[in-house]
């Protein structure tokens, strides 16, 4: 699904982000991405959702070679991958529903089943009585489930979250990663960002860490 | 089938979208909609006045006076007869004699060279006749024209043309002076819908951010300002015609009033349908145009980071 190949990133300002980034994550897997803050797991991140570009190296998603993929292209190639994000990113000013819809607006599905697509969604994450409030009326936990619920709703095969815990306390932070073990379980392609070690170390998924801009991978997930 | 109506209703969405925007800040967008409405309405409303003068100078062509200059010999006498068997003729509506004394005294009063007057013997004025034409076309008046200048007694006929022309010259500068206005003030309305546009682009900033990053198309993008472009262009336009229409209705009465004092049955001319429509649609595409501009040089700049 995911596949880096000597990946480099070094932004503009001459920091270097990613040196020889390379691993696989095939079809139906979940890992964590972990690393000390600053070692590169949002920029990693970004890369495969193409709001960065790799300066050196081959990043594949999918079995597309992203470095063809033209400016004009992305957003097409975006409708295909989840994206959950420490912040949210949701819009205030419109009700949860119409957060959820978004995508799918974007993707011109038809009235009917965008309806059902959005319920499912909310209904997923236990938001299903949310729909006609803002989402700044929500706890930032709740929140969060509304972005996975945006995520989740045009049934990407991948999702990848950066930090998706970050701003929770460890039940709430516990019950999105089962949320997204419940994804996985139907087949979604997860790869998710955190530091949170404590957490992980709950949760039987391969890892991946960053270190000085490297993948090291952890034996963990393959030596029970 | 499918396709088009999802398309449709997109556009409808995006329509809808705009209006609803406009319409939740009703001050700034009245604001900027009032601020395009005088653009608008200042060159169509001088267009329309100076419609407005040519057909009333059109109408005053036919009804241009002659003056019939008389030979020196011809007396008083003689030149009442002349004028009588004038008027009775059909393509005259009066013949009016203005005896050489008459002459004299106004020429004294109004044109300032009355001592110069004093120092010739005699009265150099001839007895003259004005005469109007009763209508009809041009060649109808140049006939009695030529038919009062054939006449024995005749020293002159001046057709008292002049004026007209340069009215008509004027006029034609007016209008090239209303043709630059007109592509000055609508680059205006660009300018003043491209700005407007620039700030909600940079008031929604975060919005058009999620919305690339969960697959928003440029085109997805960019459509609801265009539309919102559209709409203040639109509303302009509307409120351009209103404006004309209701100064218009201002003047009309003591217009015709002033026409009245000059016999004149003239009626002011007011928007045309068709000058309605293309007052309107002017609007719409200058709205869209500076929403096109703004949104191809700012859109581009809000990526995701």
């Amino acid at each position: 699904m995911i596949r880096f190949e000597n990946v480099g990133k070094r932004y503009p300002a001459g920091k270097e982000a990613l040196s020889g980034v390379s691993f696989r994550l095939e079809k139906g897997e979940m890992a964590f991405l972990t690393g000390p803050s600053g070692a590169g797991k949002s920029t990693l991140l970004k890369l495969v959702a193409l709001i960065e570009r790799p300066t050196r190296g081959t990043v594949l998603v999918g079995n597309r070679n992203t470095s063809r993929i033209a400016r004009r292209h992305i957003p097409y190639f975006r409708r295909r991958i989840g994206i959950v994000f420490q912040d949210h990113k949701l819009l205030n000013d419109r009700t949860v529903f119409d957060n959820v819809a978004l995508p799918l607006l974007i993707a011109s599905l038809r009235r009917r089943e965008l309806e059902r697509r959005v319920r499912a969604a909310l209904d997923q994450v236990g938001l299903l009585e949310y729909e006609k409030t803002s989402p700044a009326s929500l706890s930032t936990g709740e929140q969060q489930r509304v972005g996975i619920a945006r995520a989740v709703a045009s049934r990407p095969d991948l999702v990848i979250a950066d930090e998706p815990t970050g701003n929770l306390d460890p039940e709430l932070s516990l019950d999105i990663m089962r949320l997204f073990e419940r994804f996985n379980e139907v087949g979604v392609t997860l790869l998710i960002a955190t530091h949170d070690l404590e957490l992980i170390e709950k949760l039987e998924h391969r890892r991946l860490r960053l270190e000085q801009g490297k993948v090291v991978e952890e034996p963990h997930w393959d030596t029970t | 089938m499918d396709a088009i109506t999802r398309y449709l209703s997109l556009h409808v969405q995006n329509l809808a979208g705009a209006l609803g925007r406009l319409a939740r800040q009703p001050f700034g967008s009245l604001m900027t909609i009032a601020v395009i409405a005088i653009a608008l309405a200042l060159p169509a409303g001088l267009r329309v006045m100076v419609n407005n003068v040519r057909v009333l100078s059109g109408s005053w062509e036919a009804a241009v006076d002659f003056t019939v200059y008389l030979e020196m010999s011809v007396d008083e006498e003689r030149a009442r007869a002349l004028a009588r068997g004038i008027e009775e003729r059909s393509d005259v509506s009066r013949a009016v004699l203005v005896n050489r004394a008459d002459a004299l005294a106004d020429f004294r009063a109004y044109s300032g060279f009355g001592e110069a007057l004093d120092a010739l013997e005699e009265n150099p004025l001839p007895n003259a006749l004005v005469v109007r034409p009763a209508g009809g076309t041009r060649s109808d008046v140049e006939a009695l024209a030529s038919d009062l200048d054939a006449m024995e007694e005749t020293a002159l006929v001046q057709l008292d043309t002049e004026w007209v022309e340069r009215l008509r010259s004027m006029l034609e500068l007016a209008r090239r002076v209303v043709d630059i206005a007109t592509v000055l003030l609508g680059a205006a309305v660009i300018i003043v819908i491209g700005n407007t546009i620039r700030l909600e682009i940079n008031n929604r900033r975060d919005e058009i951010e999620v919305v690339k990053l969960v697959g928003g198309s440029d085109g997805y993008v960019r459509r609801p300002f265009l539309y919102l472009g559209l709409c203040y262009g639109l509303g302009g336009g509307l409120v351009a015609a209103v404006t004309i229409v209701a100064g218009l209705g201002l003047i009309s009465s003591p217009a015709r009033s002033l026409a009245e004092l000059y016999d004149s049955g003239y009626r002011l001319v007011g928007l045309s349908a068709g000058q309605t429509g293309l007052l309107l649609g002017a609007g719409a595409i200058l709205g869209w145009a500076g929403a096109v501009i703004a949104t191809a040089r700012h859109l581009r700049d809000i990526e995701p980071t």
